[in-house]
């Protein structure tokens, strides 16, 4: 069954929901491992192509853990977002809150494995549409220079408003 | 400027969220078409078909211009464009993480099994 698509796909599923998916090609607590240890998920999080570093990433992952990401050239420039796990099931359930927006999605990621491969589910719940559609929509304003950057740090955070610091 | 997009986003994902009107914007994008043509295509009455359209046309994604006697739909390009981009660029986020996880991925699944031999 490879039919199973390789390629990350996304869709806004409701008003106040995006679903990002993709499947990878080992087991489930392979991939769990590559989320939960701060030294491996600094090394994909935030990928070359995005153009803005992260330049330091503390995750405390179990259940009411919390978690510190900062993004950006220098420390007088950056970005930070910050929230909690709510839920740790090893290998098969991530669930985090975005907590430098008022308004910020709760992220649930799920680790489904099917014949020694991984199904990833990445899913945004925004806690009204009216802050998805925020996301959605100041992400169609950025078009250059410094709005791209917080356009790409915002993505970075999946579709949480960034702080600046 | 967030006030006037939120609003335009609000009706265009409402349109969007129904079967017809999407099958509409399908077929509007390989040819302009009347009210009565998509009407018949789709097998609906001529109102349901004008609701469909209104709705649509609000949502700033397709134009109606009357000619003569008909009323010609076209597809109002760029705020579809505009839609589709974004997700299309989040989408590109996602994957060139998710190019970065796999090679982590293969690395740690690799070494396991390289453990595991010399277990």
């Amino acid at each position: 069954m490879d039919a199973i698509s390789e390629r990350t796909n996304i869709e806004r599923t409701s008003e106040r929901e995006l679903v990002v998916t993709r499947t990878f090609a080992a087991p489930a607590h392979i991939v769990f491992e590559a989320w939960s240890k701060p030294e491996l998920f600094k090394r994909w999080w935030a990928p070359k192509s995005i153009g803005i570093p992260l330049l330091s990433c503390e995750m405390d992952v179990r259940t009411g853990g919390t978690y510190r990401l900062e993004f950006g050239h220098d420390a007088s420039t950056s970005w930070v977002f910050y929230g909690k796990y709510i839920e740790v099931i090893p290998n098969a359930r991530l669930v985090w809150t975005n907590e430098e927006a008022a308004d910020g999605a709760v992220t649930t990621v799920t680790f489904e494995e099917k014949d020694g491969k991984t199904l990833l589910v990445v899913h945004d719940l925004y806690p009204t549409k009216d802050a998805l559609d925020e996301a959605v929509a100041s992400g169609s304003t950025g078009g250059f220079g410094e709005q791209f950057e917080q356009l790409d740090a915002l993505l970075i955070a999946l579709g949480a408003i960034p702080v600046e610091r | 400027m967030v006030q006037y997009h939120q609003t335009r986003f609000d009706a265009s994902f409402a349109a969007l969220s129904d079967a017809t009107r999407r099958g509409v914007l399908e077929q509007l994008g390989r040819s302009d078409a009347s009210i009565t043509d998509l009407a018949e295509k789709f097998h609906m009455t001529l109102t349901g078909m004008k609701k469909h359209v209104s709705v649509l046309e609000q949502a700033g994604l397709v134009t109606t211009e009357k000619i003569g006697r008909v009323r010609k739909c076209r597809l109002g390009r760029s705020r579809l464009e505009e839609e589709a981009g974004w997700i299309e660029r989040y989408r590109q986020l996602w994957d060139a993480r998710f190019d970065e996880l796999d090679k982590i991925v293969e690395e740690l699944n690799q070494k396991e099994k390289t453990d595991g031999r010399n277990k």
